[in-house]
């Protein structure tokens, strides 16, 4: 199962936990199971069925912008951020 | 067979001196031993091409004057645009009277606030950040509000510059002016005057129902903070407030727009981003972006300030009023007043060490100004503040926070010099503390593959150590100081870079040279660096490649020009593009030797199927009579980015009695992955470290009681002259980003990231007294030594 890492100030929604072991092999299978177990979560991270624009999702490290379609393998690391930009 | 991109040589570290002339670097320094010469490369591997220094390809046209900028184009029945613009920071419009202005001979249109559809209040991405509809239309004309001084409120377009200028004199504001608030503690405070009526703070998509100018506050924590600090031997916390400062580009920003009577739109422009501003000016305008055509002129810098569209909109709501083309210019202090600063900021650190030189636990508080309307950087710069750091323990917060001035822009690896500012000051003073070395110190605690950032992911493969021991080894780090009141300070600095799209074609031509077409601005030298990739792949030398930039009609999506991404994603873009080239190229010669491709190897730019060889040139001389042209194309949205980290080494003297710091002496050591052109490398490395020393000695928003700039000019917003600096030294070191075919970072962006914060720790060096302020300049320094 991936590992989600749930940011402090959803940790509110997770009992507490830092991290939660979650199935599934995308990103919107991992917020969807995520929902299961945590109500509450999928409306603070999206907006309707697309990640909400300000937050960025890293898988293993890596800030994709393929959003809820990102892969997700069984050991990845998902990380959920605020959405950043450069200059 | 396609042969992927391999150094000619294995991996070294060796020390090579730039020498500008378009051939290899000479050697100068060894592997081990002191760091000595102005300009050293410690190289991974050379190849044909990439490494080399060949002079750029537009270089005679921008030394001769011969290339177009904004300000430059000129069409048949062309109007003059200007904007009228908020004398005050904050206020209610009760009415706009343009009567007069209109009826004034020679303006042929004017256009207000009530011209542009009220935007939805909902956010897009801008593929570089997102951008909220409502607040950016907003932001190009006033609707009921003015946000700060020189908000823009109206346009006119006249047959004349004077005469639109007068227009505006003859415009009535009815105002209710209103408190301003500048400052972003000030801001935060419950009683603070509110900048929206609707905003409150939202944490991570939960929305508190108070009102505030806090309209973000996000947390990362890792780990246990509080029992970290507990276990330290030795705590430092310290509070820096940094100024507002500008991007201060050499280019004002322009505009020229042409919407025609078949409803498209065409705009110059000078942009880091032709898509991006394609893709405001449909959002801003309600226009579809198929009928938007964005042609990016030449651009005077933009180092983040030219994402954002100003005067784009105003052109085109203006062309279309009148059915001619219209052109809108800024002055310098409409840049200052109306463009993007980076905000000015509140940080707070705290880090506990134990007696051993290990830092166990951090803790950040971070608030930025965002201007007129939310979006500060304050999430890079919270992703940032601890990078460069192992730290076990950690709790970083971060507030963005609206105030009565320019909505703010990204600067060059936004919100990271802000954070390295506090940051670097506490770790010098921890080092002291514990009588460790500063750059020991950082090296005892340097982040490298595998660290978790306190903000959560992994880092992969990081040259921290490497940038740390390059610094440790120059001969600058070693060199006596020589003088009283002179102090010598280091720090260092991270930025992530981004990805992106890009795309790029590459068109054959029968003489062999190619043509590269891509849609990223050139900024710093990207034609040649990406030029040079293509080159390397195809076996050409830099100049057989002839890179164009285009419009957004004549090349697939691009990112902007920013994020230190240009050179690594376009660049990717334009090495898959050449490899396209030789696939195809391949078929041809399959085609003439009656071979099946795949037995068809390229290598150093022949083509060879056993004893049969042919040249890239004798080939391409062919493709007419085996089938036609060819076209590579490279569409790449790559996730391999790395980030980049740079040190420097300072040395200031401080004058007593007048409180002016003179930097001695400045070395920037930088890792940048592979540097492609390493002379345009090292101009980015030394255009950060200017930048980086205007902004810790000088530059500042100078704000009044009415919330007001009143330095809106170059002579009084002081930006460091040729003659406030030494030498800027470089030293580029190469950890290659595995996430790129010749393992390149982005290198734009972290050199302005510890320049504050070295030169901090070289004043409490030679003073003995700390500066926790921006900017440190003269009266700070008389103040800290109770001068004055």
């Amino acid at each position: 199962m991936a590992t989600v890492w749930i940011p402090s100030l959803m940790r509110e929604l997770t009992e507490g936990r830092q991290t939660v072991e979650v199935e599934g092999s995308t990103v919107r299978q991992v917020i969807r199971n995520l929902e299961v177990a945590f109500p509450g979560i999928r409306a603070r991270l999206c907006t309707g069925d697309e990640l909400a624009t300000h937050i960025n999702v890293a898988v293993d490290g890596i800030v994709t912008r393929m959003g809820m379609l990102e892969r997700v393998q069984p050991d990845s690391e998902v990380h959920f951020l605020p959405a950043v930009s450069g200059g | 067979m396609v042969t992927t991109a391999r150094p000619r040589t294995a991996p070294k570290t060796n020390g090579n001196n730039a020498n500008g002339n378009g051939k290899k670097n000479g050697k100068n320094g060894n592997a081990t031993g002191v760091l000595t010469g102005s300009n050293i490369v410690l190289t991974n591997g050379e190849y044909n091409v990439v490494g080399t220094r060949p002079v750029r390809h537009d270089g005679m046209d921008k030394v001769t004057g011969r290339a177009i900028y904004g300000a430059d184009v000129k069409l048949p029945g062309l109007l003059h645009g200007k904007i009228l613009r908020s004398p005050h920071a904050h206020a209610r419009i009760k009415g706009i009277d343009t009567s007069k202005a209109a009826a004034l001979p020679g303006v042929k249109a004017i256009v207000t606030g009530a011209d542009i559809a009220t935007g939805e209040d909902r956010v897009i991405d801008l593929g570089e950040g997102s951008g909220n509809v409502k607040w950016m239309r907003e932001n190009i004309l006033a609707d009921a509000k003015v946000l700060y001084k020189g908000h823009a409120i109206a346009g006119v377009a006249a047959t004349s510059a004077l005469i639109a200028e007068q227009a505006l004199k003859l415009i009535e504001v009815d105002y209710e002016p209103l408190p301003a608030v500048t400052e972003v503690r000030a801001a935060m405070r419950p009683d603070a005057p509110l900048l929206h009526d609707g905003l409150t703070t939202a944490s991570l998509g939960k929305k508190t129902k108070k009102k505030s100018n806090v309209a973000k506050h996000f947390q990362f924590v890792l780990g246990d903070p509080d029992k970290g600090f507990k276990q330290a031997d030795i705590v430092v916390e310290r509070e820096v407030d940094t100024a507002t400062v500008h991007q201060g580009y050499i280019e004002p920003q322009n505009g020229t727009a042409m919407w025609g009577q078949d409803g498209n739109l065409t705009v110059w422009c000078s942009t880091q981003g032709a898509f991006a501003a394609r893709d405001q000016l449909s959002e801003i305008l309600d226009l579809p972006v198929s009928r938007i055509k964005v042609i990016p002129t030449e651009i005077g810098g933009g180092f983040g300030g030219k994402i954002n569209v100003y005067t784009e909109p105003v052109a085109a709501l203006l062309s279309r009023k009148t059915g001619r083309p219209v052109k809108v210019l800024m002055s310098r202090a409409d840049v200052l007043q109306a463009t993007g600063p980076t905000p000015g900021s509140y940080v707070r650190v705290k880090m506990g060490a134990t007696k051993d030189g290990r830092i166990i636990a951090a803790e950040a508080e971070i608030a930025f100004e965002a201007g007129g309307y939310p979006g500060s950087p304050v999430g890079a710069a919270a992703e940032c503040v601890f990078s460069p750091y192992d730290i076990p323990n950690g709790r970083i917060d971060g507030y963005d926070v609206v105030v009565n001035k320019p909505r703010s822009s990204p600067y060059r690896a936004p919100g990271a010099t802000q954070a390295a500012f506090a940051t670097e000051q506490v770790v010098d003073e921890l080092a002291q503390k514990l009588g460790m070395d500063p750059v020991d110190f950082r090296l005892r605690n340097a982040a490298k593959e595998g660290t978790r950032r306190i903000d959560g992911p992994v880092f992969k493969r990081i040259g921290c150590v490497e940038v740390l021991e390059a610094t440790k080894r120059h001969a600058h780090y070693q060199a006596p100081l020589g003088g009283p009141n002179r102090g010598r300070g280091v720090a260092i600095g991270y930025w992530f870079n981004i990805g992106l799209p890009s795309s790029v074609a590459i068109h054959v031509n029968d003489d062999g040279t190619v043509h590269l077409v891509e849609g990223s601005t050139d900024i710093g030298g990207t034609r040649a660096s990406i030029a040079m990739q293509a080159a390397e792949v195809l076996g050409l030398t830099a100049h057989e490649v002839r890179p164009s930039v285009v419009d957004t009609d004549s090349i697939g999506f691009t990112g902007v020009t920013g994020g230190s991404r240009t050179t690594y994603a376009t660049g990717y873009a334009a090495i898959e593009a050449a490899r396209d080239v030789v696939r195809q190229m391949s078929e041809r010669a399959a085609l003439l030797w009656e071979v099946e491709p795949e037995n068809v190897g390229f290598k150093d730019g022949t083509f060879s199927a056993g004893r049969k060889k042919l040249a890239f040139k004798e080939l391409a001389g062919k493709l007419g009579k085996t089938g036609g042209p060819v076209t590579g194309r490279g569409n790449v949205d790559p996730k391999g980015q790395g980030g980049a980290f740079a040190t420097n080494i300072v040395d200031v003297e401080v004058d007593l009695e007048t409180g002016k710091t003179q930097i001695l002496r400045f070395t920037v050591v930088q890792d940048a992955g592979k540097a492609i052109h390493p002379s345009y490398v090292e101009g980015q490395m030394q255009g950060g470290a200017v930048q980086g020393i205007g902004w810790a000695l000088n530059e500042e928003y100078w704000m009044n009681a009415r919330g007001e700039m009143t330095n809106a000019s170059l002579l009084d917003y002081r930006m460091p002259t040729s003659y406030d600096l030494p030498m800027i030294d470089t030293v580029i070191v190469e950890v290659p980003n595995p996430g790129h075919p010749f393992g390149v970072r982005g290198v734009g962006e972290v050199p302005i990231v510890p320049p504050p914060a070295a030169i901090a720790n070289a004043i409490a060096a030679a003073i003995g007294t700390r500066l926790y302020t921006l900017p440190m300049n003269p009266g700070a320094i008389l103040e800290a030594t109770g001068v004055i």
